[in-house]
């Protein structure tokens, strides 16, 4: 395999990871006012303290995936870096405005208890993640249906061309898949009402997930070269993911959260890889002429800094994962309302 | 203003907000990691609320600092794409390593220190601290070899059309970065330092909680000290290092129009609007050489004769860069620079005679020397980024053919304006929270043995 390979793999996986842990935080971002729904605004508060300490330790080691996953391919592939960040300028730039929100507001809400300070960084919490999963999911839309890119590997678009109706129906695909997501980690990791309020919740967005993942895989045969790239049968990794979509269904049912859990994990995964199976070789596809597209070999770095990137990568994102893990095992314990909480 | 100016001034304007809050968070996680290592060790409960107090303000601090640090990792792409292109090889690898190192460790740690107070061993705990700060200095480490990397490239080759990484060992020893990193890391425990002694003092000025804030004087003295030295020592090798690789830079740095042997130093020097010209000037003799060179000899080349000589080197162009800016923010950089040495100087004498309660009005100076560090790093960056001109990469690659070609100047225009907006909004809510942390003081002694009750009489008695 070459370090082109390689990398285009790395990139991948620093984006599924980032999918797959930030996923569950923009979720319960998402359902912060929906879960919380209560006659006594007191309980409104104390259910929103919950829900926000189950990922209050986690969502900023996981956001760093992301970056990690911007710096990655400004290493590996420059031009790619060059061309989707300057060509998606207003939506990353809105992404940013988002994730700036969403961080200030999980350090300072709680640091304060008048109405409208709380209030205030409430919705910069349930925009903070509602936006970001909307435009990431968009973004991903675009990439795997391609956008214009002339033959200096210039974005010959502008910012309407990327709400195109399927990039659409990848952003809404990606806030129900992240909100059932975070409705069952809510499941997962508090004890008493709010639990059992996530359930019901959780099994109502499996079927919204399924039906618009299903929309979406459809419209990806149409929109998408996928039948060129994979064939009528796409091959496991699209199924593994449909598959362990559906399954979630059966956990939810059973009440199994540990399952659940994990089962849209495969679920989010595997549609992320699905859609870099779709785009390699080429990291942005044109839609103006092919031999446009930026591909692992046109838009890569040299094979010396490869080399030294993947020297550093293959000893230290295992390190990453130790102790991101060790983390999680950390804050095992599910919260209660008579938990101490801190934010 | 055309998109490249827009760029720049948005550049600006977030990465000196920015790094308002790193060098604060540089110094901060380690003070902190040294308190709650005194509470391990010593199992004293001042250490605890010790560090609880200056931790609640340290996690404000690093949250703003972690999300104005994402648009930074975006920012190339996003308004300078073609920088972007040219560099990438070998600029995006520090920074990729410093998200993969640095970013994730601080990251995954902070959390687990915030919420692990009654998950973790005491000893446990006071470790992850210690990981924090040393993320955070790891951090710092990277995007200042990313940055030397433009200060003096190194380490590449030009191959096609781009500046590509032929040796990685050369681009982590640029020499540059070896002044410059302990130079910056060192302003980071200065800005802290001061930041402890100015809250401590307001504290001890008010006759609060004199047992925990006079220690934490303590500590922010000695670290203030020692820091500031290095500070200091470490300034003046990049003095001597700069006019080496970048002499525009220091001779914009001294108003030094014209070559001159012996190089006399800049006392003040005022110029005309032009700034192509001095008006007025008071110099002393020879004592450029000594910053500059160590020595009383030396010569110093001037605007003018650089300006010639870049036009032979680089081709016909303006590589006069803006002399004023440069000119003051390098004096306001070294005059607090020295204002703060002597302050913590004096903070240490303080401690050392317990003189507390006999200067007592004298502890005004450090709440007032609170901003002073701040100024001086903004001062800082403000010389070394715009003393670079005309280069984004210095000889390499001017600015105007670094930034985005289909980002159009309007949409720059209002993204920075909206930057400036939400990052003027996190600036009161974070100065909001401050104020009223620091009013509320830390957590009240635990009941039972009250170690302050043996102090504040003492302090009591010298007032009447």
């Amino acid at each position: 395999m070459s370090l082109n390979t390689l990398w285009f793999i790395f990139i991948a996986v620093l984006y599924i990871g980032f999918f797959v842990l930030e996923g569950f935080d923009f979720g319960v971002g998402i359902l912060l006012p929906f879960l919380s729904r209560d006659k006594d605004p007191q309980q409104v508060d104390v259910k929103r303290r919950l829900m926000i300490n189950t990922i209050g330790p986690h969502w900023d080691g996981n956001e760093v995936w992301l970056l990690t996953a911007g710096g990655a391919t400004f290493a590996a592939f420059p031009h790619w870096y060059a061309t989707f960040f300057s060509g998606f300028y207003l939506a990353l730039f809105i992404l940013l405005l988002a994730l700036i929100a969403r961080g200030v507001a999980f350090e300072f809400r709680g640091k304060d208890d008048a109405p409208r300070w709380r209030s205030l960084w409430d919705w910069s919490i349930f925009l903070g993640s509602l936006v970001p999963a909307l435009l990431l999911g968009v973004a991903f839309g675009n990439l795997a249906r391609g956008v214009p890119i002339d033959a200096n590997m210039q974005y010959a678009g502008g910012f309407f061309n990327l709400l195109n109706p399927y990039a659409l129906l990848a952003g809404v695909t990606a806030v129900v898949a992240f909100a059932l997501y975070g409705a069952i980690f809510i499941a997962l990791k508090t004890d008493g009402e709010i639990r059992q309020k996530a359930h019901a919740l959780a099994g109502k967005l499996w079927i919204a997930s399924v039906i618009v993942m299903a929309a979406l895989l459809v419209s990806t045969y149409f929109q998408t070269d996928i039948l060129d790239k994979l064939g009528v049968n796409p091959g496991v990794v699209p199924i593994v993911g449909m598959a362990a979509m559906l399954a979630a269904g059966y956990f939810i049912h059973k009440r199994m959260e540990g399952w659940s859990f994990a089962m849209v994990a495969v679920g989010i995964a595997f549609t992320v890889a699905t859609m870099f199976l779709i785009l390699y070789p080429r990291v942005m596809i044109s839609s103006l002429d092919p031999a446009y597209s930026l591909t692992i070999t046109n838009a890569s770095s040299s094979p010396y800094t490869l080399r030294v990137m993947t020297i550093v990568t293959l000893i230290f994102l295992p390190v990453v994962l130790i102790y991101q893990a060790w983390s999680y095992w950390v804050f095992r314990k599910r919260l209660t309302v008579e938990s101490r909480l801190v934010y | 203003m055309d998109a490249v100016t827009l760029g720049r001034l948005q550049f600006g304007i977030t990465t000196v907000y920015h790094f308002f809050f790193v060098p604060l968070t540089i110094g901060l996680s380690f003070l902190v990691a040294l308190m709650e290592t005194l509470y391990v060790q010593s199992g004293r409960e001042v250490y605890l609320r010790m560090t609880k107090f200056w931790g609640k303000l340290f996690v404000i601090n690093f949250a703003v600092g972690v999300v104005t640090g994402i648009v930074q990792e975006f920012q190339f792409g996003m308004n300078w794409s073609e920088y972007s292109r040219f560099v990438g090889d070998i600029f995006g690898a520090p920074l990729a390593i410093e998200a993969l190192l640095a970013f994730f460790l601080e990251s995954t740690f902070i959390g687990i220190w915030i919420f692990g107070w009654d998950k973790l061993s005491k000893g446990l705990h006071a470790a992850v601290m210690w990981v924090v700060a040393i993320g955070v200095n790891v951090s710092a480490f990277w995007i200042l070899i990313a940055n030397a990397f433009m200060q003096q490239p190194v380490g590449y080759v030009l191959r096609h059309g781009r500046a590509e990484m032929q040796d990685f060992l050369a681009l982590i020893l640029n020499p540059t970065s070896w002044v410059m990193v302990p130079h910056t890391v060192a302003a980071g425990f200065v800005t802290a330092s001061f930041f402890v002694m100015g809250i401590s003092a307001y504290y001890l000025l008010r006759r609060q909680h004199v047992d925990l804030f006079k220690r934490s004087f303590q500590i922010a003295a000695i670290v203030g000290v020692g820091a500031a030295t290095l500070v200091a020592l470490y300034g003046h090798s990049q003095a001597q290092h700069i006019v080496e690789v970048q002499p525009m830079k220091m001779a914009a740095a001294e108003a030094l129009w014209r070559t001159e042997e012996p190089a006399s130093f800049s006392l003040l020097t005022i110029g005309d609007l032009s700034q192509r010209e001095e008006v007025f000037s008071i110099r002393l003799p020879r004592m450029l050489c000594l910053l500059a060179y160590n020595n009383l000899n030396c010569k110093v080349q001037g605007i003018y004769d650089l300006q010639e000589q870049y036009v032979n080197q680089f081709g016909p162009g303006d590589y006069f860069p803006p002399v004023a800016v440069i000119y003051w923010s390098f004096r306001i950089m070294v005059g607090i620079g020295f204002i703060l040495l002597g302050l913590a100087l004096w903070g240490v004498f303080l401690v050392m005679g317990d003189l507390f309660e006999k200067r007592h009005r004298g502890l005004r100076l450090f709440v007032w020397a609170i901003p002073l560090p701040y100024l001086a790093n903004a001062s800082g960056w403000i010389m070394t980024e715009m003393g670079r001109f005309p280069w984004v990469v210095y000889g390499l690659m001017k600015i105007e053919d670094g930034v985005s070609l289909v980002v159009p100047g309007g949409s720059v225009l209002f993204t920075t304006l909206l930057y400036t907006l939400v990052y003027g909004l996190l600036m009161a809510a974070a100065i909001f929270l401050w104020t009223k942390f620091i009013k509320a003081g830390p957590e009240p002694a635990p009941t039972g043995h009250e170690p302050e009750a043996d102090f504040i009489p003492t302090l009591a008695g010298a007032q009447d």
